[in-house]
């Protein structure tokens, strides 16, 4: 049988719809990692060279606070096994600008990943993103149908 | 224009050797585990060496050695570190072609880039801080009659550094000279995407430098980076590269209580004010060549001016110039002197930055120009080229937020000057920007409004060794590229000294 996508339980009080899955190549290389280092989790990075790409961690490895926010939790335990949870955490700061987006873990061919503990594989995690549904991305911009120039004044 | 040959061909200026251990105390030493791993030219995304896949236990070879080294070190005059660090710059100096060659063949970046800044800045950097190492004087304070209050400046001992793969060796540059000028011991961790580079120039610097001084052990971040930043045998830690690396970093060196500096990217606004397009002279044209530096290195550098803003007068007229001359741009094999835009450095690299074009439309952003990668056929189909590419839009959205480390630039419009500094400053990071206009006054106050440690003014993407650079915001913490950074590897001894005769009088 093929391994299905996983999408994330709501984590964020309030909220409704899930944030985030696993792509079915994601989930195969997690459950991997997964015997390899035991309980995992995410903190997707921003900035500089391997940034803006979720960082895969032992489980507590990174310390979370306030400063950060928990999008979702994804079980990578196949139906009737023990639990496997996995978080997927990004800064706050971070969120204020990516919470219009639905995010998908997918995996490519890569080297070279900060810490994150996929790279002696030899592959790399990856982003892909689409609008959520319900997000109403760029909240109230005077004339969304006309975008730039104009659209740069949509306020802050 | 020139060619350079492949490496591997017999008129290469380098040879790469087929295999690369770690360099410990003055010699290849073979990893403990036995691993390598293939390093892969992204100009044909073929692996052309194999280089050791280092782990703790080489690491813990590689701090003894520069425990080992680091009293001696510590102990040498300025004047013979100095000497030292000339000496280097002289190697790197004479062997400018067969530097640039290995870094254009390691990194993809463009071979008229790195026989013209990487490596002459490199050279450059180590005689910059043989010069400020030489001038820098201690401090002393009398306190009063009798008091007197020293302070020197000692060396703080084994030092960890972890180099980023987007200017290979110029990047283990700036830490190491600061760090060997102020009198460290060094163990550092090259980027696993960029590995090679840093060990032929070691191999070329011989025993200029005593063994021991510089340890270089490769590997991957979690088996190499991870066991040298968390050592409670190191006594500061630096890091280039992104900010959950960069926060596990800092986290590490709390449990140790040692300091750490980290540089961690940015999303650089390059405003054009109005009057840069008041006439279509030399500095217009100077304007529009900034712009378009957004595709220097292939975008990929912490400070790359990823977000246009221009203002709205001359926004179309500005830009369809700009695009005119983006377009201009060739792209094609890193080592012909004549191209302007060379690979991406990896695979994930590439894949990373179509993703952020896939975003960037479907946020309904406005493709300019380019959007997709490009292939040169020949030898260079496998190699990762993308299209510049310029989007429309606005600053809220993810290709206006988030640092794409490619060449994929951000267009957006602003009204007035407020406008102009609230969307610049309107980001997590503070790393660089650029402000351009004829009229000084803005220009100054626009520099100094704008959050970010390096502003660049009527220009962009000038890297001098004397220039400070650094963050703010959440683009890190201390300064590189100046004679500051001697401060963040030095430890400050001080001495109080009382030369009178006489009992305090409290017992």
């Amino acid at each position: 049988m093929s391994t299905p996508t996983i999408t994330a339980s709501v984590t964020i009080p309030g909220e409704s719809l899930p944030r985030v899955e696993l792509a079915p190549v994601a989930v195969d290389l997690l459950r991997s990692l997964w015997q390899e280092h035991g309980p995992l989790m995410f903190h997707q990075s921003g900035g500089c060279c391997d940034g803006s790409s979720p960082m895969l961690f032992m489980a507590g490895e990174f310390i979370t606070s306030e400063q950060d926010v928990r999008l979702g939790q994804f079980d990578l335990a196949a139906a009737g096994q023990p639990e496997q949870p996995l978080d997927f955490w990004m800064s706050t700061e971070q969120f204020a600008y990516w919470s219009h987006t639905f995010l998908t873990v997918d995996v490519v061919p890569g080297r070279g990943s900060g810490f994150s503990a996929e790279a002696p594989r030899g592959v790399r995690f990856l982003i892909r993103s689409r609008l959520m549904e319900t997000a109403e991305p760029f909240a109230a911009p005077a004339e969304p149908a006309e975008l730039p120039p104009e659209a740069a004044t949509v306020p802050a | 224009m020139t060619v350079y040959a492949t490496p591997g061909s017999p008129d290469s200026k380098v040879t790469f050797k087929p295999r690369y251990e770690n360099w410990i105390g003055g010699e290849w030493v073979a990893p403990v585990k036995g691993q390598y791993f293939e390093d892969i030219s992204p100009v044909n995304g073929k692996p052309f060496t194999e280089v050791a896949r280092g782990t703790a236990e080489d690491i813990d070879l590689a701090l003894d050695a520069a425990h080992k080294a680091a009293p001696a070190w510590g102990k040498t005059s300025a004047t013979e570190r100095a000497a030292v660090l000339n000496k280097i710059a002289d190697i790197i100096d004479a062997n400018l072609e067969l530097l640039a060659v290995a870094e254009t063949w390691d990194n993809g970046k463009a071979i008229r880039e790195t026989l013209n800044a990487d490596i002459p800045l490199a050279a450059d950097h180590f005689r910059y801080f043989a010069s400020a190492i030489r001038a820098q004087d201690g401090d002393h304070a009398q306190l009063d009659g009798d008091t007197v209050s020293y302070q020197f400046h000692e060396p703080l001992g084994v030092v960890g550094q972890i180099i980023p793969w987007n200017f290979p060796i110029l990047m283990a540059v700036w830490k190491l000279a600061p760090a060997l000028a102020a009198g460290n011991t060094v163990v550092l961790k090259p980027a696993e995407q960029t590995p090679a580079s840093i060990l032929v120039l070691i191999e070329l610097l011989g025993n200029v430098l005593p063994p021991g001084v510089v340890n270089i052990v490769n590997g991957f971040g979690l088996e190499a980076g991870k066991p040298l930043a968390s050592s409670n045998r190191i006594r500061k830690i630096a890091f280039t590269g992104e900010t959950s690396t960069g926060r596990l970093i800092l986290q590490y060196a709390s449990a140790n209580i040692i300091p750490s500096t980290v540089e961690l990217g940015g999303k650089s606004p390059n405003i054009f004010f109005s009057d840069v397009a008041q006439e279509k002279d030399a500095f217009y044209d100077k304007a529009q060549e900034g712009f378009v530096l957004f595709a220097f290195n292939q975008g990929e550098v912490c400070t790359a001016p990823s977000r246009a803003l221009l203002q709205k007068p001359i926004y179309d007229s500005f830009l369809s110039d700009a695009i005119a001359r983006t377009k201009l741009a060739i792209q094609g094999n890193p080592l012909d002197t004549s191209t302007q835009v060379g690979a991406q450095a990896s695979n994930d690299q590439l894949e990373k930055i179509l993703s952020y074009i896939d975003i960037g439309k479907k946020e309904g952003a406005k493709l300019a120009l380019g959007g997709e990668r490009a292939d040169l056929g020949g030898d260079l189909t496998g190699g990762y080229y993308v299209q510049p590419t310029i989007f429309e839009g606005h600053n809220k959205m993810r290709l206006f937020q988030e640092e794409i480390f490619g060449p994929v630039l951000a267009v957006t419009s602003f009204t007035d000057y407020d406008d102009a500094i609230s969307i610049a400053n309107d980001t997590l990071y503070g790393l660089g920007a650029g402000v351009w206009s004829r009229n000084g006054n803005v220009a100054y106050r626009a520099g100094r409004d704008i959050q970010a440690g390096r502003v660049w003014v009527n220009n962009y993407h000038a890297y001098p060794a004397g220039a400070a650079f650094g963050g703010y915001k959440s683009s890190g913490i201390g300064r590189e590229n100046n004679k500051l950074a001697l401060g963040h590897y030095q430890q400050t001894k001080n001495l109080l000294v009382s030369y009178s005769e006489n009992a305090l009088g409290f017992f």
